[in-house]
This record gives C-alpha cells, structure tokens and sequence, in this order.
C-alpha cells in the first residue's frame, strides 16, 4: 500500500507543479499569443495528472475500480486544443497580433 | 505522506487560482480574460477533484465532470461570440 | 472494421459502451446491456450527420503513432514549455506565427493534424486560411522557422497523411 501512496502523491505533486506553472506563464509572458500556450499544455497535463492520481487513489486504496476519473482526463484533452484555436481565432479577429506595443486598455 | 502531498497540492492550486485571477481583472484584452477564465475553470476542477481525495468522496467527481463540459462549452461560445457577434449560427 | 447497415460504426458503438460504462462507474451485467443498445441506437439516430469519414486504413502505424509519437510529444513538450516559462529572463523568448503549407485536403484530417500540433511541442494552430491550405500555427520560441515547418510536416502531416490513405 505504500507503494500506492508513494505513486499516489508523485501524481498529485508533478499535476498541481505543471497546473501551477501554466497559470505562471498566464501571469507573466508578454502578450496574449504566448499567454496561450501555459494553460493549454502544462494546466492540461496537471489536472490530468492529477484525475489519474484519484483514480488510483480509489482504485487501490479503496473498494472496487474506478476508473471514470479517466473521463476527465480524456475530456479535457480533447477540448483543450478545440478550445485554444477559438481562443487564437478570436484574438486573431481582434487584431491583436498586429499592435506589437500591447496598449493598457 | 499523501496528506503532506494533498496540501501541497492544495497550496499550489490556490496560488494557480490567484494568479489567474489577477489575469482576469488586469486583461488587458477580452480573450485574455476568457483565457483567464477558462483556465480557472479548469483549476477549479482539480480543486474538486483534491477535495475528493482529502474528504475520501466520489461525489466530487459529477461536479466536476459537470465544471469540465460548462467551462468547454462557455469558453468555446465567448469565443464565438467575439469572432461572429453571435453564438448560434 | 467494415460497418454494415445495422452498425454503422462499430469503432463508435465500442467508444459508447466504454464511455456507459466508466460514466456509471460499474461492470455489471445490466450496465453493459443498457451501454449495448445506446450504442447501437445513438449511431443509428445520427447516421446522416457522417455522410463520409475518412477511414483509418494503416491500422497498426495508427496505433503506433498515437502510444509512442504522440504520448511522448506531449509529455516532453510540457516540460519544455514549462522551461521556457520559468526562465528566468523571457525577454529571450522568440514567439513567432508560421505558415504551414498543407499537403491533405479532408477536413477531418486536417482537424486532427491542428489537434495534434496544438498539444506538441510549443505550438498551438491559430488560424486555418479560407482555402484550407494554409495552416497558420504559432510558436512560442521559434529560432528558426524553416526547422519548425519542416519538422510539423515531416513528424506529424505525412504520418497522419499515410494513416489515412488506402
């Protein structure tokens, strides 16, 4: 079981250290474009990581399998590219790749 | 350990959600703020999915699961709404 | 796998009952029965809205350009956009739009080919052009952009472009 707990929080750990660097790299890159990339990949990757993490936690730990965590998972991973190209589409539309002094408004 | 493992994980996730935040209100533009928004949906969801584990409940799961399809769907239709002026073509 | 009159995609039926069965959280005999027939009747009701589909035909490169290209891309580009992001000096950063010209011209595919390239290394599509030629894809350190468009082709768009021709 202790095997399990170790596996267990090494998931938790590396999901909310990626979760935690997209929302820094939102925090601090320069313009929007490549604000994009943080919570597209690392914020996917982590709450994924982490979905796994209590999947394994109640499968081993508990009674039973259960595996419908792995629901989260996949959907997410599905719609985060879907929902990152709207995004870009829409900031596109907006023009916001041609003002390169990023005004305050 | 995995409760020395979940704080962490918490204390992470709470600074993720701040700095977020300050996304959301600093902007400067719209889809930065939708980005700021969908990407604390997402966080949210991990909260959920932590305090399932911390208070040993599958109950966390439905919502959120259900915080995972709102957040898709809102995002996707903000979006819309900023490229077209209209959400339903 | 050939879908007939009565199960139109049998890959799809498949995916249904997976996706009742883990949404219920449970294996029993019941639930596979319930997950049966909604698999069955949802391909059924929404035949007309797949009037063709690409089909993939190389199955096994299918499946090997999935489990090991792509699952590895995608770790391995999380780390590396981690790194960027947490260098200390970003200033350094050189974020940059590329053009990508594109050899396939089925929407699907090309729809899976922006998936893909959104989750891989430091790149997310942005925009496709109005004659669906053109993908435009931005990078968030590209040195060189000859390298870039290069690899995106080569890696990924001739791959899924054998995937999917008979």
């Amino acid at each position: 079981m202790i095997v399990v707990e170790i596996l267990v929080s090494f998931f938790l750990i590396i999901g909310a250290f990626f979760a935690l660097a997209g929302s820094i790299g939102l925090f601090r890159l320069q313009d929007f474009f490549t604000r994009l990339h943080g919570p597209t990949k690392a914020t996917t990757l982590g709450v994924g990581s982490m979905a796994i993490a209590s999947a394994i936690y109640f499968s081993f730990l508990k009674e039973g399998l259960s595996l419908h965590e792995v629901l989260i998972t996949l959907f997410l991973f599905i719609t985060a590219p879907v929902s990152a190209h709207f995004l870009a589409k829409a900031a596109r539309h907006q023009r916001l790749h041609e003002d390169k002094d990023h005004p305050e408004t | 350990m995995l409760n020395v493992a979940l704080v962490i994980a918490f204390v992470f996730m709470t600074l993720a959600q701040l700095l977020n935040l300050y996304r959301l209100f600093k902007g400067p533009s719209l889809p930065d703020r939708i980005l700021a928004l969908d990407t604390m949906y997402i966080n949210a969801l991990a909260l959920f999915v932590l305090l399932g584990i911390y208070f040993d409940t599958a109950t966390y799961f439905e919502a959120a699961l259900i915080i995972a399809v709102m957040g898709f769907i809102s995002t996707v239709a903000t979006s819309k709404y900023l490229m077209r002026g209209d959400i339903v073509e | 796998m050939q879908g007939n009159r009565w199960i139109p995609h049998p890959l799809m039926t498949v995916a249904l009952i997976v996706l009742w069965l883990l949404l219920n959280n449970t294996y029993s005999f019941g639930h596979i029965l319930l997950g049966t027939l909604l698999g069955i009747m949802i391909p059924w009701f929404t035949n007309r809205f797949w009037p063709e589909r690409p089909r993939i035909c190389k199955r096994r490169l299918f499946l090997r350009f999935f489990f090991m290209t792509f699952v590895y891309d995608v770790v391995m580009s999380n780390i590396n956009v981690v790194r960027l992001i947490l260098k200390p000096d970003i200033s350094t950063l050189q974020p940059k739009f590329i053009e990508v010209p594109l050899d396939i011209d089925d929407p699907m595919v090309i729809s899976i080919l922006a998936n893909v390239i959104s989750m891989t290394p430091g790149t997310v599509s942005s925009e496709i052009s109005a004659d669906h030629k053109t993908l435009i894809v931005h990078g968030l350190n590209v040195p060189d952009e000859q390298a870039a468009i290069a690899q995106i082709k080569s890696r990924y768009e001739a791959t899924l472009k054998e995937i999917f021709t008979c």
